[in-house]
C-alpha cells in the first residue's frame, strides 16, 4: 500500500470567498509534487466545483455551515475530500450526468468538470445528511519527469 | 475578480481581471446586464486576457448573456483566453456557439463582422 506523506484538513464556512480558499489549499500541498501546471489548474476546477456546489446546492446557501477539506498527498496520488452536511443528493447518477442542474441558470456541469479533469471521481451522499465528494489524480512517474525537463 | 466597461463599435467590452468562481458571479451578471440595458448594445466581447481563472459559475454568466442577447439578433465572444480558460470553453462546448478565441484580434472581428 502506498505511503500517505502529507495530510491536510480544514473546516471553514459555506461562504462563496472560501471558494478561492480551498483552491490555494490545494495548491499549496500540491506544490512539492511538480505537477504540470495544466494539471494543477485542472485540480482547482474539480475543486472550485465540489465547494461551489457544497455552498449552493449542499447548504443551499447558507453562510454558517461548514464545508470540510481533507487534502492527502500519498506516494501515487492526490485525494481531495470535500464534505458537507447538507440536503444530500436524491439520485446521484442523474446528478451526475453533463448539463444536469436542479437550478435552473445553472450549466450543469460540475460533476462533468470533475470528471474529466480528475482520474477518479466518487460522489457518496445521503439525503439529509449530506455529501461527500472525493477527488483523485494520480501521481505518474512520466508527469513528474515531463516537468523537469 | 475585477472588471470594467468600454464601449466601442456597437460592442460593449466586458475586460475582466483575476479568477472568476461563484463569489463575484452575481455582481457581475448584474453589472453586464446593467450596462447592455443602459446603452442598448447587442454584442459583447469577453476580454478574459488578465483572467487566471474560470469555473462553471463563470461560464454560467456567459452563457447567460449569450442566450439573451441571441434573442435580441446579438452577437457574444469571448477573446484572449489563457490555457485553463479556453480548455474549459471547448470542454463546456460554449467553443462552439460562440466564437472564442486566444487572440484579441479574431474574437473582435467575428463579431464586428456580424455587425
Ligand atoms: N453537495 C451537493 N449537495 C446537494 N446536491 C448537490 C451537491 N452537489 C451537486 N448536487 C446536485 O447535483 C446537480 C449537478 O451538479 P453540477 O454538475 O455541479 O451542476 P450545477 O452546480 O451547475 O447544478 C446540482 O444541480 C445539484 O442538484
Ligand atoms: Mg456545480
Amino acid at each position: 500500500m502506498a505511503k500517505l506523506i502529507n495530510r491536510v484538513e480544514s473546516r471553514f464556512f459555506s461562504i462563496a470567498e472560501n471558494v478561492a480558499l480551498s483552491r490555494v489549499m490545494v495548491a499549496a500541498v500540491a506544490a512539492p509534487l511538480d505537477l504540470l501546471l495544466s494539471q494543477l489548474d485542472e485540480i482547482k476546477v474539480a475543486v472550485s466545483e465540489a465547494v461551489s456546489n457544497a455552498i449552493i446546492h449542499g447548504y443551499e446557501g447558507r453562510a454558517d455551515e461548514l464545508v470540510g477539506l481533507a487534502i492527502e498527498h500519498w506516494e501515487d496520488r492526490l485525494t481531495i475530500r470535500i464534505k458537507d452536511n447538507g440536503v444530500g443528493i436524491q439520485n446521484i447518477a442523474e446528478a451526475m450526468e453533463p448539463n444536469f442542474s436542479s437550478c435552473g441558470d445553472r450549466m450543469g456541469l460540475g460533476f462533468a468538470f470533475m470528471n474529466s479533469f480528475m482520474d477518479k471521481l466518487e460522489v457518496f451522499s445521503e439525503i439529509g445528511k449530506g455529501t461527500e465528494v472525493i477527488l483523485t489524480k494520480m501521481l505518474q512517474e512520466e508527469t513528474t519527469e515531463s516537468n523537469k525537463g | 475578480m475585477q472588471y470594467r466597461f468600454k464601449k466601442e463599435g456597437g460592442i460593449l467590452y466586458v475586460q475582466t481581471e483575476g479568477e472568476i468562481d461563484m463569489s463575484m458571479c452575481d455582481e457581475w451578471r448584474d453589472a453586464i446586464d446593467n450596462e447592455l440595458g443602459r446603452s442598448g448594445l447587442r454584442n459583447i466581447v469577453f476580454d478574459v486576457t488578465s483572467v487566471s481563472f474560470i469555473d462553471s459559475s463563470g461560464l454560467g454568466v456567459i452563457l447567460g448573456r449569450y442566450r439573451k442577447l441571441l434573442a435580441r439578433g446579438g452577437k457574444v465572444a469571448v477573446k484572449g483566453a489563457n490555457e485553463q480558460v479556453y480548455k474549459i470553453l471547448l470542454l463546456s462546448g460554449l467553443a462552439k456557439i460562440m466564437e472564442v478565441s486566444p487572440a484579441c484580434k479574431q474574437a473582435v472581428n467575428r463579431v464586428g463582422g456580424i455587425l
